[in-house]
């Protein structure tokens, strides 16, 4: 088989990973509030920085990482408590604005405490990169699609198996409804977005290894995780995975035979297409507007 | 007459103070540096009445606005340099340009909702920044392109001060062609589409080509403010045509007041005033570098919108209220608006 078709799929897939942890952080607060949180990104930036210094002020990677998902879902908490529940009744234009508010405010506040440098964290083992097929697969990578795998798990085990899980998806499925069974929709609003900010900080722990962290990664990784989620169609955590995957892939084939300057417009240029032809997403079945 | 058309009722009452404001300016700053200050914010001005009418009137947000102030930039800085157009019409054409391209992505764009416009025009807005970073033959990639000749004026380069005034005398006519607009039939029929779309469209209104419409006169208007920045700094580069830019613009609108249009112009002042302010004086108490302004511009955007969502304009109106009433005791209350 051709070595290089391999290593782009490779590629493909270990990004696609990264961007499907973004899709289910913005689906699953997507899906609970209406909201589509411009600051999700940022949550990728926190988690990989605070993990990178939690690091090297000497804790254990494996702590580090637990107290890193933590910081990022209680700043994702804070936030919710603090900008959105306030505002819960307002128009949407007035949401969109305070998420992008947010997130500039997040990406300032990381400047401040983490510079402009890029910081990088060691690769989580040492075992020397496999060969498959004459393409190399690095041990990050099977970090990556290995941790997705087990977050998929665990979020399947969490919606079926737990009263907690069940009740956040039948908000999902109707929340007046859910309100009326006596779920408490507010609590449920908090805890999609803790859950969307854990991933979301799991999604750059796993990444810094591969690309270095930066306090202004988190516009483009928001962007990307958006576009993931409208390839998947925006309802379903499964959906959010195959979109992500997807773009992953189309993304390091057409850097790799078509170029590497315009690889990243490529995304964006079928984000509109997809956008124009369906908008509210490819696989989206009908729904009713949130009036 | 038809002065009296143009300039109706409270229009020109506003007209004066910002005119008066202008010259004020001028005589405080004359040769300062604070004057380049002023007319950067006359040039942000320019796209933020236009934005203002998108959104404020129109309902439709955009995050992609610095890409067609890009697309008017380099136009004229193309032109200019390897084509050695004179200023005036590279500047025309620039518009020209920003207008086909706005019409053409406006019309899939603008069917979109909420989020998913806003996403898509970032999307359009880094598409535009990479093709910038991407064709360096044309544009000199991430360099950046220099020597752009100045606004000259039978054949006598502005200095200074004439751009400051030729600057915002634009912005001053804009903002009377955007109050007449918004107290036409039109600014009536593009707050039925801000309110309702589908009533709108049930009285018989083409939602569609409104708001298609006043996308291409706002993508104008920041094509015309790119070609007045790419004139007046003679250098222009990618990063100042990127969605993070888009996003200040946003602030600008907010801050200063969705609804009025002159508070776009407020919001401009407010935002890089403050911005201006925090980059000089944080670095003396921090160690920090980079574009630190970025945490009071997110901070003050989610305070406006918690506290005062209709943003700072309509505060101050407010309060100028408040003190015509203590001084006149006698006048009616609740005449608000």
């Amino acid at each position: 088989m051709d070595s290089q078709l391999i290593q782009f799929l490779i590629t493909g897939i270990t990004t696609g990973s990264i961007y499907a942890f973004i899709a289910i952080g913005f689906v699953t607060v997507y899906n609970v509030t209406g909201i589509l949180n411009f600051a999700q990104g940022e949550f990728v930036a926190i988690g990989a920085l605070t993990c990178i210094s939690l690091v090297k002020m000497g804790l254990p990677l494996p702590v580090a990482i637990l107290l890193a998902v933590a910081i990022t879902a209680l700043v994702a908490i804070i936030m919710e408590r603090t900008t959105i529940a306030p505002a819960r009744h307002s128009s949407l234009f007035m949401l969109i604005s305070i998420t992008i508010g947010v997130s500039v405010l997040l990406k300032g506040i990381s400047l401040l405490i983490w510079g402009t440098n890029p910081l990088t964290l060691d690769s989580f083992s040492n075992i020397q990169p496999i060969q498959i097929f004459g393409a190399v697969l690095i041990s990050q990578n099977i970090w990556i699609i290995f941790t997705l795998g087990l977050i998929l798990g665990l979020l399947y085990l969490f919606f079926e198996k737990t009263v907690l899980g069940s009740a956040l998806k039948a908000c999902v499925i109707n929340r007046k409804a859910a309100q009326l069974m006596g779920i408490n929709t507010e609590k449920m609003s908090a805890l999609a977005f803790a859950m969307s900010g854990a991933i979301g900080a799991l999604a750059g722990i796993l990444l810094a290894p591969i690309s270095s962290a930066t306090y202004d990664m988190g516009l483009l990784l928001t962007l990307k995780g958006f576009v993931a989620l409208v390839l998947g169609g925006m309802h379903s955590v499964s959906g959010a995975v195959v979109g992500g995957l997807l773009l992953g892939i189309i993304e390091a084939f057409s850097s790799g035979y078509i170029s590497t300057t315009y690889s990243e417009a490529f995304s964006f240029i079928i984000l509109l297409l997809v956008l124009f032809l369906s908008p509210n997403g490819l696989l989206v079945k009908v729904s009713g507007k949130r009036v | 007459m038809g002065a009296n058309r143009i300039l109706h009722g409270n229009r020109w009452r506003i007209m004066l103070i910002l005119l008066a404001l202008v010259i004020i300016v001028s005589i405080i700053f004359g040769s300062s540096y604070t004057l380049n200050l002023f007319i950067l914010i006359g040039i942000y001005s320019i796209i933020a009445i236009g934005l203002s009418l998108l959104m404020g009137y129109a309902g439709q947000v955009s995050l992609g606005h610095a890409a067609f102030f890009g697309i008017g930039a380099y136009t004229s800085g193309i032109l200019t340099t390897t084509y050695e157009y004179s200023p005036w019409p590279a500047m025309l054409i620039g518009m020209v340009i920003t207008a086909i391209i706005a019409y053409i992505v406006g019309i899939p764009t603008l069917k979109l909702k909420e989020f998913f416009l806003a996403l898509a025009t970032m999307g359009f807005n880094i598409i535009v920044f990479i093709l910038l970073m991407g064709m360096n033959k044309h544009t000199g990639g991430s360099a950046g392109l220099t020597g752009i000749p100045k606004l000259t004026i039978f054949g006598m380069p502005l200095g200074n001060i004439g751009i400051y005034y030729f600057i915002w005398g634009i912005v001053l006519l804009l903002t009377l062609f955007s109050l007449n607009i918004v107290h036409s039939h039109i600014g009536r029929v593009l707050r039925a589409i801000h309110d309702s779309e589908i009533a709108a469209s049930t009285q018989g209104v083409d939602v569609a080509q409104y708001k298609l419409h006043i996308f291409v006169l706002s993508a104008v208007f920041a094509s015309l403010a790119g070609s007045l920045y790419a004139h007046y700094f003679n250098f222009i580069a990618p990063y100042t045509f990127y969605v993070t830019v888009s996003i200040h613009l946003l602030i600008m609108v907010i801050v200063g007041g969705v609804s009025i249009i002159w508070g776009a112009i407020l919001g401009a002042f407010v935002i890089t005033m403050l911005g201006q302010l925090v980059t000089t004086t944080l670095p003396l108490f921090f160690d920090v570098g980079g574009q630190v302004e970025i945490v009071i511009f997110g901070l003050l955007l989610v305070l406006v919108m918690i506290f005062m969502p209709k943003g700072l304009a309509p505060y101050l109106i407010q309060l100028s209220k408040k003190k015509q009433k203590r001084v006149v005791p006698s006048s009616k209350s609740g005449e608000v608006n």
